[in-house]
């Protein structure tokens, strides 16, 4: 059997899923994610990314719409895409009772690999995420980091073409994070798995996603590399910070005439350059027209927090949150 | 500055207001979760009206034994165990609630608030109470209604709540301490088993006089047995062991309290 | 690659009873808490026996058939609970992603049941007959009351799993525990029917399936070979099993609802 057809990736056409007497989840998504590539899925709390991911991995039925992964038709095919997909969820989802191995053991027999070769894979994969010697421990006791790199290594038994990621280091320290990526984009590099990862964190989409698409309220809102949207925005910011906190509303008078305001230091003022890095010299000569001491002058490239601002008006930090707090009306939050 | 009530004239004053303050404030948040949640509020009722009928109906036979001459007739004999058995109960549900509280967090809200942490226990007591006199407003209702037959006084039934109260309030403080030395809802069947055991110990279908062998021997130790039947004497007004019945259904909440207090100590240290 | 129904069977099968064995807090309150209640009820009750027509002059034989029943409670919430955290964790997802087979993980879970089943009926009737009870079928009968055991242990855990099913939740399936008590209590536990007074819950015990289980069980203990009372504990059994299964197959329908 054909674990997918290897030059196939991820094809989503107006995918919708609409859930009795609430809102629309996800509501008319168009992507593509070429095989081989890292496609970072990039929103706030409740902006439709896991609800994707169930339909992308046959666990939830779409409303409407279409979507073909590895080849296969989400709906009519769903066997044929799960023998082609491996997926590490929003949950670790582990039997806290099972051991590592025990989980292998079972991971690998219910893929139908063979059982000569389901050791074997086993030990390989616990080696490769670095869990060898907590493989005999009972899954109660590991720690979050542990857990999710044998969820990951559990998604891998059966080489799938196509891994699934959803907010895979979510609660995760900083260590075990980086080891994570680093797995992540080896297995894109060496091994040409197509990831599709959503994420709540810009530094994520960044570090690993060759393209990045945003979603917000269900909608896909931006979509292209991270240098292409964040070019786009084009603008960078700059801060100043003077040496005198009492000159601080007098920084902010002239930064203004280059831009519009932007989030600052306690002690600085900052603006959007309109015209782009080329300003900055003009920015120097008008604080020193003005006589002010400046203590610290910053420039700071666009960041995908900024491209969401750009896009939905709201930062994507935080965005989630007060979007539990709303009553269904569109509040705009300020960066 | 704020008006003169907050201002105590000596700091006794100001304890006292506060422990009442806090005491009030987690009965009236338990006793509301309790009457608008019928998760809680239906098994708190169904659950001893259920036992009523199942051993005063189903086991009504047993007053036909040989020895058995309870003067009230077996629905009042049965009604007096159910009641002091939805006492204990009721108590040990509170339990339950304290322990998810601290499970959840919600416990801390308490103990930050509070200047007089004594009065969390004291309102989770006080809520027990309140929500027992509804299940036994229900039950004896019903129990009267099926015909139960009531031999004792006014003074006679004053009796029997009353035990049912300090039972109450024991299995309260008891559940209590050990939901806050656990701080989590695992210790429901730490909380539940030694009441059970100890109400099923006990003359719960027959009296004393009728049980022979080893469940004899233990009821006659069991303190339950003194209070079963000095229930029983009142609602057939044929008082027994009342002395006793009283003097221990005084002493165990004493005790109990000060086990709720170490509870309440160790928590307080866990933070 | 696929694998086939008997190894999936297998493995979640080998699962189910390497959890079960794990979790004491399952299994010993399954094996103390009807044990203690038999001893309190056998020792409450005797006088029971000086009723006209009480069939044995040994309330312990006649109560010995209870723990067998309330053994099968636990198995409701010791599968529903154990699936309803599987679906709580999200690793019923997990096992949706594999070929695995509805039916597969079904037969898989309810293992554990037959192992907890097992276990609970062998200690029952060997702590019963080491108290003094008697088992008028002899050695023969021995084996029929743990085979009814396990078979009743399988149908009521099926029902948890259905239960686990349609709620996804551990502790709507607990809530159960007190529907499952109900129905215990109105039967002929501690009485035979012919003896309850009560005419309401007389008929109630006549009309509970529970009650000739329990009369399936003291027809082994107290009478010997009963086929009516037999074929009718069985027939009971075996359906208890069929809807359960059925329901359960029906709600891992709806809950896994993977294309």
């Amino acid at each position: 059997m054909t674990i997918g057809d290897s030059g196939k990736g991820i094809e989503v056409e107006g995918l919708v899923r609409e859930f009795k007497n609430g809102p629309r989840a996800v509501d008319g998504i168009d992507l593509n994610v070429a095989p081989g590539e890292i496609y970072g899925f990039l929103g706030p709390n409740g902006a439709g990314k896991s609800t994707t991911v169930l339909m992308l991995t046959t666990l939830l039925p779409p409303t409407a719409g279409t979507a073909r992964v590895a080849g296969f038709d989400i709906v009519s095919e769903g066997p044929r895409v799960r023998s082609a997909i491996g997926a590490a969820l929003q949950e670790a989802a582990l039997d806290p009772l099972l051991t590592g191995n025990e989980h292998m053991r079972l991971q690998t027999a219910l893929h139908g690999i063979a059982k000569p070769e389901r050791e074997r894979r086993g030990r390989e994969l616990l080696a490769r995420v670095g869990l060898s010697e907590a493989a005999d421990r009972k899954v109660g006791g590991y720690s979050g980091g542990m857990k999710r790199r044998l969820d990951l290594a559990l998604a891998l038994v059966h080489r799938p073409r196509i891994l699934f990621l959803d907010e895979p280091t979510t609660g995760l320290d900083i260590q075990s994070r980086t080891a994570l990526w680093d797995e992540v984009a080896r297995l894109a590099a060496e091994e040409g798995v197509t990831v599709f990862l959503t994420t709540q964190y810009l530094e994520e989409a960044d570090a690993l996603a060759g393209r990045v698409g945003i979603i917000d309220h269900g909608r896909l809102v931006a979509e292209g590399t991270p240098a292409e949207l964040k070019a786009e925005i084009g603008r960078p910011t700059v801060e100043a910070e003077p040496r005198d906190p009492e000159d601080q509303p007098r920084v902010a008078a002239v930064l203004e005439r280059f831009g519009p305001g932007a989030g600052a230091s306690p002690r600085g003022a900052a603006a959007r350059l309109e015209g782009g890095e080329s300003d900055l010299a003009e920015v120097v000569r008008a604080l020193d027209a003005e006589g002010i001491a400046i203590e610290r002058l910053q420039l700071h490239a666009p960041s995908l927090d900024d491209v969401f601002l750009a896009k939905t008006g709201r930062s994507l930090e935080g965005a989630g949150e007060a979007e539990e707090a709303d009553t269904g009306e569109t509040e705009v939050v300020e960066a | 500055m704020t008006g003169s009530r907050d201002i105590p004239a000596d700091g006794r004053r100001r304890e006292g207001g506060a422990f009442r303050a806090i005491a009030l404030a987690v009965a009236w948040r338990s006793v509301h979760n309790f009457l608008t949640n019928p998760a809680f509020f239906v098994p708190a009722l169904v659950f001893p009206l259920f036992f009523f009928v199942a051993f005063a109906g189903g086991l009504s036979a047993i007053a036909k034994a040989p020895g058995f001459d309870f003067p009230s007739g077996y629905t009042a004999f049965q009604f007096v165990f159910v009641l002091l058995q939805s006492a204990a109960f009721g108590g040990v549900f509170t339990g339950f609630g304290i322990a998810r509280d601290f499970e959840t967090g919600f416990a801390r809200r308490f103990m930050l608030a509070a200047t007089h942490r004594g009065g969390i226990v004291a309102g989770y007591a006080l809520a027990a109470l309140i929500r027992a006199f509804v299940t036994w407003t229900v039950l004896t209702t019903v129990a009267l209604v099926a015909g139960m037959q009531v031999g004792g006084s006014g003074a006679d039934l004053f009796g029997l709540f009353g035990l049912a109260v300090l039972v109450n309030l024991t299995a309260t403080m008891w559940a209590a301490g050990v939901a806050m030395r656990v701080r989590s809802i695992q210790g429901g069947p730490l909380m539940q088993f030694p009441v059970f055991l100890i109400l099923f110990l006990a003359p719960v279908y027959v009296p004393l006089a009728l049980l022979s062998g080893w469940i004899h021997t233990v009821a006659s130790v069991n303190p339950t047995t003194a209070l079963l039947e000095a229930g029983r004497g009142f609602i057939s007004g044929e008082p027994v062991t009342v002395a006793l019945a009283f003097a221990l259904a005084v002493t165990l909440p004493v005790l109990f309290a000060l086990w709720a207090r170490g509870g309440l100590k160790r928590a307080e240290a866990a933070g | 690659m696929n694998s086939t129904l008997r190894t999936q069977v297998g493995q979640l099968a080998h699962r189910s009873v390497l959890r079960t064995l794990r979790q004491p807090a399952q299994i010993v309150p399954a094996l103390i808490f009807p044990l203690f209640l038999l001893a309190v009820n056998s020792g409450g009750l005797k006088d029971a026996t000086n009723l006209p027509g009480f069939p044995t002059s040994s309330y312990l034989t006649f109560a010995l058939a209870v723990p067998f029943m309330q053994g099968a409670l636990f198995s409701v919430m010791n599968a529903g609970t154990d699936l309803a955290r599987d679906i709580e964790t999200g690793f019923l997802n997990r096992l949706a992603l594999t070929p695995l087979r509805g039916a597969a993980l079904l037969s898989g879970l309810l293992a554990g049941a037959v192992v907890l089943g097992l276990i609970q009926a062998a200690t029952y009737l060997v702590v019963g007959l080491t108290a003094g009870a008697e088992l008028a079928a002899g050695v023969p009968g021995a084996f029929v009351i743990v085979a009814l055991s396990v078979l009743i242990t399988v149908g009521f855990g099926a029902i948890g799993l259905f239960a686990a099913l349609r709620t996804g939740s551990g502790e709507a399936v607990q809530s159960l525990f007190p529907v499952f008590f109900v129905f215990l209590f109105l039967s002929s536990m501690a009485l035979p029917r012919n003896l309850i007074q009560a005419t309401w819950f007389r008929d109630i015990a006549t009309a509970n399936p529970v009650s000739y289980l329990l009369e399936a069980f003291r027809s082994l203990l107290i009478t010997g070979w009963d086929a009516k009372a037999l074929a009718l504990g069985f027939g009971i059994a075996v359906a208890i099993l069929a809807i359960g299964m059925f329901a359960a197959g029906s709600a891992l329908r709806t809950r896994l609802v993977r294309t």
